[in-house]
């Protein structure tokens, strides 16, 4: 790039340049060619985020500063209105906690799972792809299929899981009235889901890591354990960001687990008193039952901040967690 | 301005639509491009079953020039979810769409969205063609009429006779009336009931109090919309007696419709149900043949009657043969037509004279041990009152202030916590 610059203008004590040579029209158009074509190719994509991403997101802020219900003919223009009234609503501060916790019960433990999961797949197993499509199977398996069962599985009155407890002398869980305990319910179908699949990940990234570094680590004496932390680890980073960020993003929109979750079928409420509701669960009911449009706008863009708020905050500490033990990481 | 931004959304849902749902681009009002001798293309949007493909049929094959193409949706929920969008949008509505009570309190205070069948629809079709509260529930506060009325859903009681006789209750067909008269007498007994065999009398807190609520003579809000449920008195004392009810162990906590509800019937964990008309399917395919003959029906429900679905006809401002749209829908709703919509589906008929007709009135149930269950239903039919005002939001408030709350208290919430949860989601719902 640099030598191109450098040899563009004429060198030294050459007399002025002369004007730009005269082009053919066919000449004109290989250069348009050149120039702009690349463009073309990779229009599509941008035609059509920008019609399904871009122009949302854009009008969503824009709606957002209106009183607007779904089937009004016009808004009221009430400028920041919604955000300020947003931050008063107790059920939104609801709906953020229960956001955040099942996040946190759902992407804590699934990342070390998957990470073990990996590490275990990386061994010398027989049939090693029956494994890996083994552990992938559960994300396969149709959302709403996964949602219905687990939603019988922790009925309080006749679930399963209830049964199981009763037999080890253990009470009752009211999986459904009790707050903390829905989540847990809710981050064991994600955690389902999804573990196998970012176990995928990683031991795709493993199998990247060069033989040569363990093999070294081996001579020089370290453990298995060692190798693990000290070696497998910091090299992971790049793709433990990925996994991080990609399910920051997923979890903390969570909508069909607790919409499936809840005993009263195809309600919005997330439970009798909201104790499992997520955000998006909330923005979906605001704009399309309780139909205040311009108020769920509102939700997305405060929505929209979080994420990209707590996937800064992940990203930055993944990248601190996974370099100590690094020798160097730069 | 203001113009711009309805523009832009309905160009943004449009868009949605396009993209999205390609499925369904062909939907809404044809035009009647094409065959040119007046050829008129119809279509027509409902959910669940109806009951109306050989009606369809049959009113081709009588009206040469009119062709009718059938939108069927599964499930109530997302029809209705995809009609208030297309309203939102003002295109891609069939020219008849099918709307269901609960859901009819959300668009009847926009009148404008839809055309009034007393002006556009045939002139031979009278209101005295339904009952009188179906009719009137249909009808807007400034007199459009926005939907015909097609089935409806009269409230009955179930009971189980087993039960009720190893609790050593009588289950004579008196004792079993005076027992279902009033809510009084039907707590009574739920409390005989519970002491007896330490098992619910009913299966949860809310499916009476909408029962109760919907006795009132006026629903969650006034007449000009105005939020009743602090000051309406009878909705707290209803609320009251409810989750007293409830408290003293005659609610089996069980939400309807969950699949702990469906196993409840198997298990028998309760021993009575407000049963609308279709519910009669429900309870035969829970309860399961192993329950088979244990189960009753009869023509009482406490404090008169009640209704519990049904739906309407509408025709959208949107379509573009208005006039024969409404034919279309007058004639699916007259009475011979429900009666053989009835005959297929079960959907029980909102017409007075279908109410008459020997097909319904001969017709029984032998899970309910061959009762008559046509007549039971006309004859409940007949108790409801006047039609309950229900305000925009009313159907809302029963499902996410109400419901959910009692719910709540279900689970252990005080019922004067649990009372202001409920108002404080009806504040949201309605402001």
């Amino acid at each position: 790039m640099t030598t191109v610059t450098r040899r563009a203008p004429h060198q030294g004590v050459a007399p002025a340049p002369p004007g730009p040579p005269k082009l053919t029209f066919r000449q004109r158009l290989s250069v348009a060619d050149v120039k702009w074509s690349p463009y073309l190719y990779i229009a599509p994509f941008f035609v059509v985020f920008g019609v399904v991403g871009l122009f949302p997101l854009l009008y969503t802020s824009y709606l957002s500063l209106f009183d607007r219900d779904l089937l009004d003919l016009e808004g009221t223009f009430i400028g920041l209105g919604n955000y300020t009234e947003l931050l008063r609503d107790s059920q939104f501060w609801t709906a953020l906690t229960n956001t955040l916790s099942i996040f946190v019960l759902s992407t804590g433990p699934q990342i070390v799972v998957a990470v073990g999961l990996a590490a275990l797949l990386n061994t010398r197993l027989r049939a090693p792809t029956g494994w890996r499509v083994g552990i992938l199977l559960p994300y396969v398996v149709s959302l709403v299929a996964v949602g219905i069962i687990f939603a019988n599985l922790f009925g309080p009155n006749y679930g399963l899981v209830n049964s199981v407890l009763e037999i080890f002398g253990i009470d009752r869980i009211d999986w459904q009235g009790n707050r903390f305990f829905s989540h847990l319910a809710i981050a064991t179908m994600v955690n389902w889901r999804w573990t196998g699949y970012n176990a995928l990940i990683v031991l795709a990234a493993m199998k990247a890591i060069p033989k040569e570094i363990h093999e070294a680590a081996l001579i020089d004496g370290a453990s298995a354990a060692r190798r693990f932390f000290s070696v497998t680890l910091p090299l992971l980073r790049p793709t433990l960001i990925f996994v991080v960020v990609t399910s920051t993003i997923g979890g903390l929109q969570i909508f069909t687990e607790p919409k499936l979750f809840d005993a009263m079928p195809g309600s919005n409420n997330g439970g009798s008193s909201n104790q499992f509701q997520t955000i998006t669960l909330y923005m979906y009911q605001t704009a399309f039952e309780t139909q205040h449009l311009g108020y769920a706008s509102a939700i997305a863009w405060v929505l929209f901040l979080v994420i990209i708020v707590i996937a800064i905050v992940n990203f930055l500490l993944t990248r601190r967690l996974a370099s100590t033990g690094a020798e160097d990481d730069r | 301005m203001r113009r711009n931004q309805r523009r832009a959304l309905a160009g943004a849902i449009a868009l949605a639509t396009a993209v999205g749902l390609t499925a369904c681009g062909d939907s809404g009002a044809s035009d009647d491009s094409g065959s040119g001798s007046g050829q008129i293309e119809l279509s027509i949007g409902t959910f669940t079953e109806f009951g109306y493909e050989d009606l369809l049929k049959e009113y081709e094959a009588t009206h040469s020039n009119i062709k009718i193409t059938h939108h069927k949706t599964g499930q109530g929920g997302p029809y209705h979810q995809q009609l208030l969008t297309k309203l939102a949008s003002n295109a891609g509505l069939e020219d008849v769409v099918a709307i269901e009570e609960g859901h009819l309190s959300d668009v009847l205070d926009k009148p404008h969205l839809f055309n009034n069948l007393t002006e556009i629809g045939p002139k031979d079709v009278k209101p005295d063609r339904w009952l009188d509260w179906k009719y009137q529930a249909g009808t807007s506060k400034d007199g459009a009429l926005v939907g015909y009325g097609t089935d409806i859903g009269p409230l009955a009681m179930c009971y189980r006779k087993d039960l009720l006789e190893a609790a050593k209750m009588p289950t004579d067909e008196a004792s079993v009336k005076a027992m279902f008269e009033s809510w009084d007498s039907y707590f009574a007994a739920g409390d005989q009931y519970v002491q007896a065999t330490g098992k619910a009398w009913f299966d949860s807190d809310s499916q009476i109090f909408n029962a109760m609520q919907n006795q009132l003579d006026e629903g969650y809000l006034t007449k000009d919309d105005k939020l009743a449920i602090e000051s309406n008195k009878d909705i707290k004392s209803n609320w009251d007696q409810v989750t007293a009810a409830g408290g003293r162990g005659q609610t089996a906590k069980l939400v309807a419709f969950s699949p702990e509800w469906n196993a409840g019937f198997k298990q028998g964990a309760f021993a009575t149900k407000t049963c609308p008309s279709w519910m009669l399917g429900v309870v035969k395919e829970q309860a399961g043949p192993e329950n088979a003959g244990k189960w009753a029906v009869t023509d009482a429900f406490p404090n008169g009657g009640g209704n519990w679905g049904g739906s309407y006809l509408a025709v959208p401002k949107q379509s573009k043969h208005p006039k024969e749209a409404a034919e279309l829908a007058a004639w699916l709703t007259a009475p011979e037509q429900q009666v053989k919509a009835f005959e297929k589906t079960g959907n029980f008929p909102s017409q007075v004279e279908a109410l008459d007709s020997p097909e319904l009135l001969a017709f029984t149930n032998d899970y309910f041990g061959d009762t008559k269950v046509g007549e039971l239903f006309a004859a409940q039919a007949r108790k409801v009152g006047k039609a309950q005002y229900k305000g925009p939001g009313d159907g809302k408030i029963q499902e996410n202030a109400t419901s959910p709350a009692l719910q709540a208290v279900e689970q252990g919430k005080s019922p004067e916590e649990g009372w202001q949860q409920a108002v404080d989601a009806a504040k949201k719902i309605v402001k």
